[in-house]
């Protein structure tokens, strides 16, 4: 079980990872025998990793739930929702600025990637998705007891070549190799689709904290085909939650006086308040946005779920178009849509629930977590990538690429080489030549996006065939072939073919990092990326211990403890005894193997606690006692695990 | 229209070529070995040979999926995550290969246009290449009205004036939109005359493919009949989407 490769979920607002693998243990009792991919929650217990990434006092940097107080007490030290900002130039993010207190770095020049500031330090938004992103592997690295080193990733479906391209960059940067960028709506039907392979087609409606997106696939044996996708990304429950802070705002500048636009901790406030607001009226049909404001006062208002609805409905009526024009692409019509699924945090909403169903004529699907099916499509994709399994065996993803590829033609106008919803891997071969004579480079730009004219696409990056042989205007011919990998990346190489030679061309991403750029960040982050990786692994192997061993307290004063045989106990009694002495020690194998000692010799007990009454007793005692999740994917349900 | 570069038979049988397996050393199919399965080398090929298809514009399309989602099963990326960098990119390019033939081939204008480039015929009027012509020199690019549309046509254009007239007045003339709608109607019966006109063409080059020899005749004669259907084809639906347009469709 050396090479993990683990699925993760890169959010707006809050990311996971996931892992699959088998059968049930005393670490893992809840988790049923059909049920193979799970969570891995954080040391906290909790599953989800909020998206915040802040720089503490110490200069340290700091993510999750723990950099959560950091947006409310140094609002200039912490950042979320940075995957707005992914693979974008300053330009595109004026808008996005206005509603979100990011700083930019002062000291960006034109062209350059993106910095936000930090404290005293600035940070591009790969980087900091990268301090996620090494948050989750440390995790899932305290969860396996081992390194982790490969991973897939997911993106919205709607994201471009620069945006994905930012996304790998992130894994790299975090030490991780991403065997995969795999779109978020897709890894959602594998999650869904692993435990009822039948035939027919689904359609996936992916509402997230910012982005939108939806994809509609064809299923035939285990072939997980999508036929057409699209979305927005930039669209999602921060939109409404905007909504939500500019009447607050409104109402404070009226009745209090108070112009507080400017005030990040007041805003952060306000923030926490709609949130908490938006997240009841999903189950009441009314709710109090109650916030503390900076300086003691008070700040309510009571809304309805009516006035609510009628607040968000144009956000949430952004989502139709693409998803007729989805329908539209595949070529079929809504009611040959056989299924119906909701992913995303904001398909909690009443109203997006009710907006599918009229859509699609349709109940769509909710079993799964909203918030985790990404996480655990992710996962199976991992699982798929990393060799298969029983349970993956048949199973193969063929995506598309959202976005239409093309080149700047004469004139501004966009010639399409590649067609969106294409099937990638895709490919396209184009020929050029020079206009005047002697000419020894060729520029071109390549775009994105289904506009008319270039300067409407999005561009992806000028370069330049050089090295053409001087010949006469129009006599050379240049190949150049443009390639979509499996991960919806751009790949670009040049010949010129009259002389047979080679061009050498240098792609230029329009808002990317160089791969020097990238290699500089994993260097700079080695130190802190292999932190201590002994020493860290040392204490949870203690803390582990000593979950297993409250675990075993708790078995001994079951039933179940009774009706082993007294070989069993003596094993037990040995085993613990290993680890009691073990654990004081500062030699990890050690710890490790006495722990896996108990958990043998434990395996029947566990199974008995199971299948006795008693568990769920002993469940509900826990789960109130604890703040982990319920569901299979928290490791340790019997005990949490204790930090010093 | 249709420019026959070549002038001598040229059809070139499906070449079932033969080579060894470079892992296991047994014979090869195609892109994957048979015995084995493991992706090989890229081959320069058509996107019919790639199938193992001749080069007939009938086709099962069933079947060509299922054939799809079998060799997708050997060639994806996916399949290869962890092996070499050699096996890796044989399969990107195998696979991009895959998806490019089979989007091409399963749909009938797409597959039609293919073969005419594979057999070195420009389609003038809807070609990028003469659209890029008619770019870098300025040229109008010539309009082909079918002649029996010339009537047709003109009377369109005027009521698509009017109506776009009446759109940006905010005016509504319901006896116009019917019109229109009526002309629309006639115009997508037309696109499936056409349907049928370019399937007749078809069945015409297939029992030419299944003789084995084309003489230049029988080739430019069937090339020229798919180059005007097509370009009927691409000037009726553009009229079409004119009025849809109009309609707000």
């Amino acid at each position: 079980m050396s090479d993990r490769v683990v699925g993760i979920d890169l959010g707006t607002t809050n990311s996971l990872v996931a892992y699959m693998e088998g059968g049930p243990s005393l670490s893992h009792p809840d988790a049923p025998a059909g049920s193979l991919v799970r969570i891995i929650p954080g040391e906290d217990g909790s599953n989800l990793v909020p998206s915040v990434v802040a720089l503490d006092r110490e200069g340290q940097i700091v993510v999750g739930n723990a950099a959560r107080p950091h947006l409310i007490e140094t609002p200039e030290r912490a950042v979320y929702s940075v995957k707005r900002l992914m693979g974008r130039g300053v330009e595109d993010v004026k808008e996005e600025l206005k509603f979100f207190p990011f700083q930019l770095a002062e000291d960006l020049v034109p062209g350059e990637v993106l910095r936000m500031k930090l404290g005293e330090r600035s940070f591009t938004p790969p980087e900091i998705s990268a301090h996620i992103l090494r948050q989750l592997k440390k995790n899932a690295e305290r969860f396996f007891g081992a390194p982790v080193k490969q991973a897939v990733i997911t993106v919205p479906a709607y994201f471009n070549d620069a945006q994905r391209q930012a996304t790998k960059d992130a894994g790299r940067i975090a030490g991780l190799e991403v065997l995969r960028l795999v779109n978020e709506p897709t890894a959602a039907s594998l999650a869904y689709g692993l435990d009822r392979k039948r035939n027919g087609t689904v359609a996936v409606y992916d509402l997230g904290g910012g982005t939108f997106d939806v994809s509609i696939l064809k299923l035939n044996e285990g072939i997980f085909e999508v036929i057409a996708t699209n979305g927005d990304t930039h669209l999602g429950g921060d939109d409404i939650d905007n909504l939500l802070i500019a009447i607050a705002l409104e109402d404070i500048a009226g009745d209090m006086k108070l112009d507080l636009r400017r005030n990040g901790e007041a805003v952060q406030r306000i923030r926490q308040g709609v949130i908490d607001a938006k997240i009841a009226l999903s189950s009441q049909e009314v709710a109090v946005i109650d916030v503390d404001l900076p300086g003691g006062a008070k700040y309510q208002r009571q809304i309805s779920r009516n006035d609510f609805e009628e607040l968000i409905r144009p956000v949430i009526d952004r989502t139709v178009g693409p998803c007729r024009q989805a329908i539209k692409d595949a070529g079929i019509a809504a009611e040959q849509i056989d299924e119906v699924v909701l992913v995303g945090g904001s398909t909690r909403i009443p109203l997006v629930r009710q907006l599918v169903r009229d859509l699609f004529q349709r109940e769509p699907h909710t079993e799964l977590n909203p918030d985790e099916v990404v996480a655990l499509g992710a996962a199976v994709q991992a699982n798929i990538l990393g060799g298969g399994s029983e349970a993956t065996q048949d199973m193969l993803l063929l995506d598309v690429t959202p976005l239409s590829l093309g080149i700047e033609a004469l004139g501004g106008v966009v010639a399409k080489i590649i067609h969106r919803n294409s099937t990638i891997p895709a490919s396209a071969t184009e020929h050029f030549t020079t206009g005047v004579e002697g000419q020894t480079s060729v520029a071109i730009h390549v775009v994105q996006g289904e506009r008319e004219l270039a300067k409407d696409c999005r561009s992806l990056a000028r370069f330049d065939l050089k090295g053409v042989p001087p010949m006469p205007a129009g006599l050379p011919r240049i190949e150049v072939r443009f390639l979509i990998d499996a991960n919806g990346i751009l790949h670009v190489s040049a010949r010129e073919q009259r002389s047979g030679k080679e061009a050498e061309i240098q792609v230029q991403p329009s808002y990317g990092l160089t791969d020097e750029q990238v290699e500089n960040m994993i260097l700079e982050s080695f130190d802190y990326a292999e932190q201590d990786f002994a020493e860290r692994q040392v204490i949870e192997a203690r803390n582990e211990g000593e979950t297993i061993l409250a675990a075993l307290d708790k078995g001994r004063h079951s039933g179940a403890w009774l009706q082993l045989t007294p070989q069993e106990r003596a094993r037990i009694d040995q085993a613990e005894a290993s680890v009691r002495e073990r654990r004081a020690g500062n030699d990890y194998q050690a710890i490790r193997h006495s722990i896996d000692e108990l958990n043998q010799a434990t395996m029947r007990l566990a199974e008995l606690m199971m299948d006795t009454a008693i568990t769920s007793a002993l469940k509900g005692k826990n789960l109130e006692s604890s703040d982990v999740e319920d569901g299979p994917a928290a490791p340790h349900p019997i005990g949490k695990a204790e930090f010093e | 229209m249709a420019d026959s570069q070549n002038t001598t038979a040229t059809f070139v049988e499906t070449d079932p070529s033969i080579h060894q397996c470079w892992s296991c050393g047994d014979m090869r199919a195609a892109q994957f070995c048979g015995a084995c399965g493991k992706v090989q080398p890229p081959m320069p090929c058509d996107y019919f040979n790639f199938f193992g298809l001749p080069r007939e514009l009938n086709l099962d399309v069933a079947k060509l999926e299922r054939e799809f989602y079998v060799m997708s099963r050997k060639l994806h990326p996916d399949v290869y995550a962890r092996s070499t960098g050699r096996e890796q990119s044989w399969s990107l390019e195998a696979s991009s290969l895959l998806n490019d033939a089979y989007r091409t081939l399963r749909d009938p204008i797409a597959r039609t246009e293919y073969l005419l480039k594979l057999e070195g015929v420009h389609i003038e009027e809807q070609s990028k290449s003469a659209t890029e012509q008619a770019r870098v020199t300025g040229e109008t690019k010539k309009q082909f009205v079918p002649p029996d549309l010339l009537e047709e046509v003109f009377e369109l254009n005027m009521q698509l004036e009017e109506a776009r007239m009446n759109n940006t007045m905010g005016e509504n003339d319901a006896g116009l939109i019917r019109q229109l709608q009526q002309t629309k109607a006639h115009l997508e019966e037309k696109l499936n005359q056409l349907g049928d006109e370019l399937k007749r063409a078809w069945d015409d080059w297939d029992a030419l493919v299944r003789r084995r020899l084309i003489g230049p005749t029988d080739r430019s004669r069937v090339f020229a009949r798919m180059v005007d259907v097509l370009n009927r084809r691409t000037y009726i639906r553009n009229l079409v989407r004119d009025v849809n347009e109009v309609l707000g469709i």
